[in-house]
């Protein structure tokens, strides 16, 4: 059995659009951060070009140094032939193994016979569907955002008994990625059509928060991706994770405050107790309601805060 | 072109029949498709009561078998597909992977249709789907302009199929977990979208306001019309202002495109709905099926009729329509 007795850590893309400099400066701390993992590339949006193939490679060897395994995250929502040309490149890099975000990537990959990580936007909820993933050359799969921890308890077991032991990855700290358009909801706000949207996107490195009327925030704009509006923190849940058998805790990164969260994720994984104190690690509302088979936006430790 | 309509009970899908629909669709009363709305979809009897007024009337029908099998559901999903390959569909309306697979293993000869849940929007993806479980044809979601569909369609290992009116859904269809994080539920999972279990009503001195699961989705002030608080079509506020920050109520039509959608080589057009009323259903067939005779028998000087137009606007979301993302400048 290839399940590894201590949870390793993994820092997801970078989901939002940064400058040149912001990039090396949070990669150039990343290399000594306590995560095994770094995934690296532009998963949500094509026009965002900043960072060139050659770029993210470069990136990619000096982690590589640094003792990180290096993952190329492909796009997720892949609509056009450019789209395409740019996804057969990365695919093609010689170098790293893809994280498949869409089925486009899953023909390439799988047609090359190349191996590759499942990402959580490709719906695996069931161990046939882990099974086809598996035959097809997957190393490693993401377990959809949605699904509830009792859920993936019994996914995970059901799958050892089937021989598939391929690591699972859970997303377990971020603004969880909920959904794709076509329409860049960045450029709506500033009235720019899409072909024209000069970037804005660029001025929010940790998005642009949609909140109720009320001022509740509900979702974070990110370009043409639609995030969770609160962060989900499940740096409590890591010991029962690894008890479960989960291999990888995904932590998704923020322009501010990550190498707290790596840290604080480090220090749950080696058995210290976070403290009780709910406070968030960063400025921003909490949940985890997925985890607990809830609305995902629920906080399990908000009554405790209030009491 | 084929025009495909919803049957979300067996009166619907009489009248889909009746009014010149070429095909119909329909899902089983439990979580295995995406409209699990109560008191709608079919019992087995009632499915075998409808495949044979179908087929009697030289009527199609697939069956809708398109959410995810859960954790703990496999066999549901699997008992889904056995019992409607037993009553003789024509063909499977599937997303998810795993169940691609066992439909393919086990019931090899009967037609595997891509649902628009599973993501599908190149043709590398239909070949993936195509290549691995032998679909036949692929829905595909509401995200792609005409430009990007012509591409597809040029290189699509298999046929393809469009929706061309009903409620828009903006996101990538299979891909949006919207609904589960302000309820719990979500298409995935429950073939839900902000299920009416979670929907509140309230009279209040700011306005009429709609919830989802607490949440504020919307606010009318007096004289506006109010909509269903479906989580994407409500206003926010996102930096100082308030308005519809996803998208506005309206519906999708694309009456105007379908002499370019017929010349893309498009093979059925697929009307949304199961959730909405036999009345509704016969109405849009009804429209749909004398536009698709126009196109067929003058396709140069195909234009929509004002009747038609008026008619679909009258059952529309909001009474307004959209070409969504068909038209490059809705983005």
């Amino acid at each position: 059995m290839s399940i590894p007795e201590t949870l390793q850590l993994s820092l997801g893309p970078v989901l939002f659009y940064w400058t040149l400099e912001r990039y090396a400066n949070f990669y150039r701390e990343a290399a000594d951060w306590p995560v095994e993992i770094v995934y690296l590339g532009e998963s949500v949006c094509s026009r965002r070009r900043d960072m060139k193939l050659d770029d993210w490679l470069g990136l990619g060897r000096e982690l590589t140094q640094s003792g990180k395994q290096v993952v190329l995250s492909s796009q997720t929502l892949i609509e056009s032939e450019a789209d395409l040309r740019d996804l057969r490149k990365l695919c093609d890099n010689g170098e790293f193994i893809i994280e498949a975000n869409d089925q486009s990537a899953l023909h390439h990959l799988s047609a090359a016979r190349a191996p590759f990580i499942a990402g959580a936007a490709l719906n695996l909820y069931n161990p046939a569907t882990i099974g086809v993933m598996a035959r097809a050359g997957m190393q490693r799969w993401h377990a959809p955002v949605e699904m509830s921890r009792d859920d993936l308890a019994r996914l995970l077991a059901d799958c050892r008994a089937e021989g598939l032991d391929q690591p699972c990855e859970v997303f377990a700290y971020g603004h969880l990625p909920l959904a794709w358009s076509s329409r860049c909801f960045t450029a709506r706000r500033y009235r720019k059509p899409k072909d024209r949207c000069q970037f804005v996107c660029q001025k929010h490195p940790e998005g642009l928060p949609l909140r109720s009327q009320e001022s509740k925030e509900v979702f974070t704009l990110n370009g043409i991706q639609t995030l969770s509006g609160a962060c989900q923190d499940l740096r409590h849940e890591v010991g029962d994770m690894a008890d479960m058998g989960v291999g990888v805790a995904h932590l998704s990164p923020r322009a501010e405050g990550m190498a707290k969260v790596v840290a604080a994720f480090d220090a749950a994984r080696r058995g210290e107790q976070p403290t009780p104190d709910p406070l968030a690690l960063v400025d921003a509302d909490i949940c985890d309601g997925f985890w607990h088979g809830r609305p995902g936006m629920d906080n399990s430790h908000q009554k405790a805060a209030l009491s | 072109m084929e025009l495909v309509c919803p049957a979300g009970n067996l009166p619907a899908l009489k009248r889909a029949v009746d009014e010149g629909a070429d095909a119909v669709y329909f899902g089983f009363q439990n979580a295995t498709n995406a409209r699990q709305f109560a008191g709608l979809n079919f019992t087995d009897k009632r499915a075998r009561e409808g495949i044979d007024y179908a087929h009697a009337r030289s009527t199609r029908v697939f069956c809708a078998i398109n959410t995810y099998p859960q954790p703990d559901g496999w066999v549901q999903w699997t008992r889904a597909v056995d019992q409607a390959a037993e009553l003789g569909v024509d063909a499977l309306i599937l997303a998810d992977m795993g169940l691609l697979d066992y439909a393919a293993r086990r019931h090899p000869d009967m037609a595997r249709h891509l649902s628009v849940q599973g993501s599908a929007t190149s043709h590398e993806a239909l070949r993936f789907y195509h290549d691995q479980f032998g679909i036949t044809r692929a829905v595909l979601p509401r995200v792609l302009s005409i430009t990007q569909v012509r591409d597809l369609a040029r290189q699509s290992p298999v046929e393809l199929e469009v929706f061309a009116f009903g409620s828009l859904c903006i996101m990538a269809e299979g891909r949006c977990y919207l609904s589960s994080y302000l309820t719990g539920e979500s298409p995935n999972t429950r073939g839900v979208c902000s299920p009416a279990a979670h929907v509140r009503w309230e009279e209040t001195t700011e306005g009429l306001e709609s919830r989802l699961n607490g949440v504020l989705i919307d606010r009318y002030g007096e004289g506006e019309r109010a909509g269903y608080p479906t989580l994407c079509k409500g206003r926010f506020e996102v930096g100082g202002e308030t308005y519809h920050a996803i998208e506005e109520p309206t519906s999708l039509n694309t009456l105007e495109l379908l002499p370019e959608l017929a010349e893309l080589g498009i093979s059925a057009v697929k009307i949304e709905g199961r959730q909405r009323s036999p009345a509704y259903v016969s109405k849009v067939a009804d429209i749909w099926r004398q536009a698709l005779d126009r196109l067929e028998r003058t396709p140069e000087r195909f234009h929509p009729d004002p009747a038609w137009v008026a008619g679909l606007g009258e059952v529309s979301e909001g009474a307004t329509t959209t070409l969504g993302a068909y038209e490059r400048s809705w983005k």
